[in-house]
């Protein structure tokens, strides 16, 4: 095998061969690292892909204006009413609106095995906001009835939260509400939720305007039209949305924070592994100097000892990114709830591995192998042969 | 003919502050097929001198050609171009690649040249054949002895087809026998291949393998026998 200019490759293959122990001590500086950026960058694909999850684009989400958050906005009854009648709407077989007019409260209830309390999302909404929800299933009980103080929970808070078996209660806003069913939502933001009636929910939080209408559409391609409607009607002073992109927004903060946190862990780690490729390869050099003497003589330029030095270290790291992705990628058997302090409510969200962060990683461990492995390299294409002979 | 010509080369090294001198204005000339043996007490720049001839080291001044060409002229990456493929070199403690195996070391130099990979080990069976070594070839260093080791590095030495081949204490680390092969090796190198070879020895026994013999005392020639 040979590599220009003119590096005899499997030289550098067993050489790392050779060297077994430092090789997986030097290696495995760099796996771990790996591990931390993969991890990170997997926690915040994850996070992407449940709020993206979260919406479908045909439904069109209606806030009062600047606000960021179901919790912040309200809408009218007045205006709820009117959006029914825009054009863009889908109508059902009767011909009613698809509209769905919610609520949503943050309550808060003991996660399970603490005593103190995190926040749950309480939304209430018609029966129609089941159907205009594709991806939410009950997969245990019944849905509520209207005008009936009956919840469904989504699958993430049954994991998350004790007492939430079919048949028990939850107490908030002076009601005891009965569990009648659990819900599915394919590790969507609504997974977090607790669903009821709407009216219900009203009555008892003492709310007269919702929180937010949704507007399922004839098809996605609409919404241009939706929106402009809205925008000529004086009376609807709200912002419109398309689900993928508003549930995008809510965890941008989450996932800037996770991604510069990762970022800043990664760099400070790495500069750690870095010095120790730096150190395993001068202990390389140092003990090859007289191959590299004998080397050069034999005809071979600084540039091609340069070039195999690096190469080594990069593949080095190279095996040391392959064995972090390797355990990064069991990761995606785990889910993590956490606070999402843009809504202020609890979002399960899982790792997800992609082909681009595979990429990006390995990218990321050839970098550190060459930066590691760079002052070394050039030291060992610096010797002088006569001098490089006569070494032990 | 005279395959190396060396006109007044001088040649001194930095040892802290001070400037020692290791080659005083030194001539010599070596004819194409010698086999010619270096002697001189240690530090009389016997392997400065060998160093120089295979152009792994500069001189301060004077002229060194092989072959009609003037390689203090040439700069590092010409002149590691023309190592690799006018010479062939032997050393004292083999200086073979431990994680290679036989076929492969000698196969090394190959690997500058433009042979393609068959041709390249038609050759190198046939170099490792010539110093009795087919029945090794998958063999690595640590599992030969010394005296294999070193045959593979002769291999290694003729394999590109070199102008000259320098020896550095070839036998300085081997038993007698395994010397007395050696040498063997290298007068058939020079009898039947007509290689030119240039051997620096400590070793009585070893120069009277060579067919000229040059004494070097304190950086200059004092004489020459035949």
């Amino acid at each position: 095998m040979r590599l220009l200019p003119n590096v005899p490759v499997s030289y550098v293959f067993r050489n790392i061969w050779t060297r077994k122990l430092t090789t997986a001590l030097t290696a495995g500086g760099m796996a771990l690292v790996v591990f931390v950026f993969a991890a990170v960058l997997m926690l915040d694909a994850g996070l992407k892909k449940t709020a993206v999850s979260t919406g479908s684009a045909e439904n069109a989400i209606l806030l009062r204006q600047s606000a960021q958050t179901e919790i912040q906005s309200g809408v009218s009854r007045d205006q709820a009413s009117l959006i029914e009648t825009l054009p863009g709407v889908a109508r059902g077989n009767g011909g009613e609106p698809q509209v769905t007019k919610e609520t949503v409260v943050l309550t808060a209830q003991n996660k399970r095995g603490t005593t103190k309390p995190a926040n749950l999302v309480v939304r209430g909404m018609p029966q129609l906001g089941l159907a205009i929800r594709p991806q939410v299933k009950i997969v245990d009980g019944r849905l509520f009835k209207p005008g009936s103080s009956e919840i469904v929970v989504g699958l993430g808070v049954v994991n998350a939260f004790d007492g939430v078996a079919i048949g028990q209660s939850l107490r908030f806003a002076g009601r005891e509400w009965t569990i009648v069913g659990h819900f599915d939502a394919k590790k969507s933001g609504y997974d977090s939720e607790v669903w009821g009636d709407v009216e219900q929910m009203m009555q008892a939080f003492r709310r007269t305007a919702y929180s937010s209408v949704i507007a399922h559409l004839e098809d996605a391609g609409r919404f241009e039209t939706f929106k402009a409607a809205i925008a000529a009607d004086q009376r609807l002073a709200l912002d419109v949305k398309q689900e993928p992109a508003f549930y995008e927004e809510q965890t941008k903060a989450l996932s800037g924070f996770l991604f510069w946190l990762g970022l800043a862990l990664s760099i400070i780690f790495s500069v750690g592994a870095m010095i120790g490729a730096m150190i395993t390869m001068y202990a390389s050099v140092a003990n090859r100097t007289r191959e590299i003497g004998t080397l050069r003589a034999l005809g071979f330029r600084r540039r091609s000892i340069l070039v195999a030095f690096l190469l080594e270290s990069m593949l080095l790291a190279l095996l040391g990114g392959l064995v972090g992705l390797f355990f990064a990628s069991f990761l995606q058997v785990f889910t993590i709830t956490t606070m999402n302090f843009t809504a202020f409510s609890q979002l399960a969200f899982g790792f997800d591995l992609t082909a681009r962060i595979v990429l990006n990683t390995l990218i990321f461990a050839a970098v550190m192998g060459f930066v590691g492995g760079f002052l070394p390299s050039v030291q060992a294409s610096r010797l002088e042969i006569v001098d490089s002979l006569r070494a032990a | 003919m005279n395959l190396v010509e060396i006109a007044h080369l001088t040649k001194s090294y930095r040892r802290g502050g001070q400037v020692v001198p290791v080659l005083m204005d030194l001539s010599l000339e070596i004819p194409q097929g010698d086999f010619l043996g270096l002697m001189g007490p240690s530090g009389s720049g016997k392997s400065t001198l060998l160093n120089l001839i295979a152009g792994i080291d500069k001189p301060d001044s004077g002229t060194l050609l092989v072959g009609g060409e003037d390689i203090t002229k040439l700069g590092e990456a010409d002149l590691a171009d023309w190592r690799a493929s006018n010479v062939g070199f032997i050393f004292q403690f083999y200086n073979l690649m431990p994680v290679l195996s036989a076929f492969e070391n000698v196969e090394l130099p190959l690997l500058l040249t433009s042979l393609t990979k068959r041709d390249r080990r038609e050759r190198v069976e046939t170099a490792l054949e010539l110093v009795g070594l087919a029945d090794r070839m998958e063999h690595y260093p640590n599992e030969l002895s010394g005296g294999q080791q070193q045959r593979v590095a002769i291999a290694r030495a003729f394999i590109t087809d070199p102008a000259i081949i320098v020896a550095d204490e070839p036998t300085g680390d081997l038993d007698r026998k395994s010397a007395e092969e050696i040498l063997g090796l290298m007068r058939r190198l020079n009898s039947e291949l007509g290689k030119t070879i240039v051997m620096v020895t400590h070793d009585p026994h070893a120069v009277g393998s060579a067919k000229h013999v040059t004494h070097l005392e304190k950086g200059e020639l004092v004489r020459s026998q035949t």
